[in-house]
């Protein structure tokens, strides 16, 4: 039972981080129908922004906080995204209005490539790391229950609740504030949106910015984990199943999508992989969710796709 | 003045229905047939022989192959590097498990096997479509990429799926110089380019368009989705398994599965679409300038001088050609194929514009 539990713990840890990525995903998708294949760049474009930052700035502020160096590299990293959001709005999808799916999709790979490239070329291809603080001792649980008891690592239980945060403070966003009800009333309508005066412009820009900051958070908790270093563009891939099983258009579905894959992927690996000899968890995600869909065509959460003639 | 088809009347359904209707087209397609058969093998280089015109051949090959299903039929796939692995890897086992294959034997039963593979993950297009098929088509990427790493037998118990061919010969002429690999790609090439071609404009042609166009409103006029869009996968996941065949075979010579990735696939779906989906010319034009494009910008620093380190280098290459494809996109959506047709369309008139 032990590592069972283990596993699957480890699975939600994992899921959860997936979750993270494909929320940014979503966040774009709904509000503006574009499919960002970027967000793994962004990701890695974040957490190579905020790691140098957070070696940068502490001989500048001559602090001996870490507190809030890191604070200050995060809100510079956060500044950085923004700026990035808008360069993007206005550079390239703002040209590409009323462009089929594909070629969206197309450029946003574009985009991917130039990130990739402009995160290595001012930063290095070194491997860096985030040191955020947080605790790295691992915790046993349940040791009463059964022998052995369960391994937690205390830093993911501190990355879960960090997420967690996060998406209560979307949640927040995007039913308290004015704002966030232009987001949705843009995500249900555009055109309805436009004509009660919403501008679209400006509200892609803002949401570029806020799955931007997503993808830093994202980032951070990656970082901290791996280290920074380029693989982490990859993680884009395991996040693209997360949002076809969840929904392109949900939110709740990017995050229960990202625990199931995420689960699914370890139990996979631990009891289907030595009969195929491993690497199983390279391909379950994508069976997975090509398994749901053909029962789900919209996904879990999505919208009902009505074809009219 | 010169391009113009006054005077060239039809006098017969035939004469109606030639693939260039034109006179001065059919000369100019004879004209640069001739110069790739008989004056290429003579003047080019080996370095630009083996670099750039056999990689061309091939991927023009592959990219036609996925203009067929994503150009005509509409059905966005991102797993062609796997279609082109399940090629090369059939291929490969048809020529070392049978003693005497012909090569082109092996290479046309590899598209055969690349055609199963491509029908059984075309099966999920008839219930998922758009965004989340292309997502889907992933899953055969990564399956057999992973299949062809760890299943022992695929690959004739190599280890990591890291295998090799030699001595490559066709009706007892050797192929081994750049000249006769080139030559051989070619002959494939023009063969398939032509039954690509007559494909699209006969009447399976029209049923993947209108199945592009609106799947209900064709299913609606009769036209059935399962047929039109599993043919479309058939047809699509052959010549690209064939690709993948000559690939292995004739440009790498000994291969693993990474020469088949995920980026083989989307560096495919960017020809397709630069050069112009739903268009036989575009495929050859996108292959061109994504096969060209990195070597001229690898090349680049050393015929200005400029000092840099190669990690600087492929970073920046990787920005300039982020920036391309999204600058060509901007200014033609539509691709390499429409500029084309365009400018057949300004000829037409020139130089008497009014």
């Amino acid at each position: 039972m032990g590592p069972f539990l283990e596993t699957l713990l480890g699975g939600l840890m994992v899921g959860m981080l997936y979750s993270l990525v494909a929320l940014g995903l979503v966040l774009i998708y709904k509000a503006s129908g574009v499919f960002n294949f970027a967000q793994g760049a962004m990701v890695l474009f974040a957490a190579l922004v905020m790691a140098r930052f957070a070696d940068w700035i502490p001989p500048l502020t001559g602090l001996n906080n870490k507190f809030v160096d890191n604070a200050l590299a995060f809100a510079g990293a956060a500044l950085v995204m923004v700026a990035l959001a808008w360069v993007v709005q206005k550079l390239v999808l703002g040209k590409l209005v009323n462009q089929e799916g594909i070629t969206l999709l197309m450029a946003t790979l574009g985009i991917n490539y130039f990130l990739e490239g402009a995160g290595q070329a001012l930063f290095g291809n070194d491997i860096y790391k985030i040191d955020i603080g947080l605790p790295k001792e691992p915790i046993f649980l349940f040791e009463t229950t059964f022998p052995g008891g369960v391994l937690v690592n205390q830093e993911d239980v501190a990355a879960a609740l960090i997420a967690a945060v996060l998406v209560a403070l979307l949640a927040l966003f995007f039913q308290k504030t004015p704002t966030g009800r232009a987001l949705r009333a843009v995500a249900d309508d555009h055109q309805a949106a436009q004509s009660i005066g919403i501008p679209l412009d400006r509200i892609w820009v803002i949401v570029w910015a806020v799955a931007g900051i997503v993808a830093l958070v994202a980032g951070v908790i990656w970082g901290s984990k791996l280290g920074v270093q380029f693989s982490l563009s990859l993680v884009a891939l395991k996040a693209l199943p997360v949002v076809i099983l969840g929904g392109l258009t949900s939110i709740p579905g990017a995050i229960v999508g990202g625990l199931i894959i995420g689960v699914g992927e370890k139990l996979s690996e631990i009891y289907i992989g030595p009969m195929f000899g491993g690497g199983v968890e390279i391909w379950f995600a994508y069976v997975l969710a090509l398994a749901f869909l053909l029962f789900r065509p919209q996904g879990l959460f999505g919208e009902k796709i009505i074809d009219r003639v | 003045m010169l391009y113009r088809e006054n005077g060239q009347f039809k006098t017969s359904y035939r004469a109606d229905q030639q693939v260039f209707p034109i006179l001065q087209d059919r000369v100019a397609i004879a004209l640069l047939l001739t110069l790739a058969v008989v004056a290429v093998p003579l003047l080019a280089s080996e370095y630009l022989m083996r670099a750039v015109l056999i990689p061309f051949l091939i991927l023009s090959l592959a990219a036609l192959g996925l203009n067929i299903l994503v150009g005509y039929c509409g059905q966005i796939s991102l797993g062609t590097g796997a279609f082109m692995a399940v090629g090369a890897y059939a291929a490969y086992n048809f020529q070392v498990r049978i003693d005497g294959m012909p090569v082109i034997a092996s290479l046309l039963l590899g598209g055969v096997f690349a055609t199963l593979v491509g029908v059984f993950f075309g099966i999920p297009s008839l219930r998922i479509k758009g965004l989340y098929l292309a997502v889907a088509t992933l899953a055969a990427q990564f399956f057999v990429d992973w299949a062809f790493l760890r299943i022992r037998w695929f690959t004739h118990d190599n280890p990591s799926g890291s295998v090799s061919v030699a001595g490559l010969s066709v009706f007892g002429f050797a192929i081994e110089t750049p000249a006769q690999k080139y030559l051989f790609c070619l002959a494939f090439l023009i063969v398939f380019a032509a039954l690509a071609k007559n494909l699209v404009r006969g009447a399976i042609g029209r049923e993947w368009m209108a199945i592009r166009d609106m799947d209900v409103a064709a299913a609606v006029i009769g036209i059935r989705p399962v047929y039109a869009k599993l043919t479309a996968f058939a047809v699509s996941s052959f010549i690209v398994g064939v690709s993948g065949g000559l690939w292995a075979f004739v440009y790498l010579g000994s291969w693993e599965p990474a020469a088949f990735s995920i980026d083989r696939s989307f560096q495919l779906l960017f020809m397709v679409i630069i050069g112009g989906l739903g268009s036989i010319m575009g495929s050859f034009f996108g292959a061109a300038f994504i096969v060209v494009l990195p070597i001229l910008l690898d090349n680049m620093p050393q015929w200005f001088g400029i000092p840099l380190d190669t990690a600087m280098a492929s970073h920046l290459t990787f920005m300039i050609f982020g920036t391309l494809i999204v600058f060509f996109l901007i200014v033609e959506p539509l691709g390499l194929a429409r500029l084309w047709s365009t400018a057949k369309e300004k000829l037409r008139l020139w130089p008497f514009p009014h």
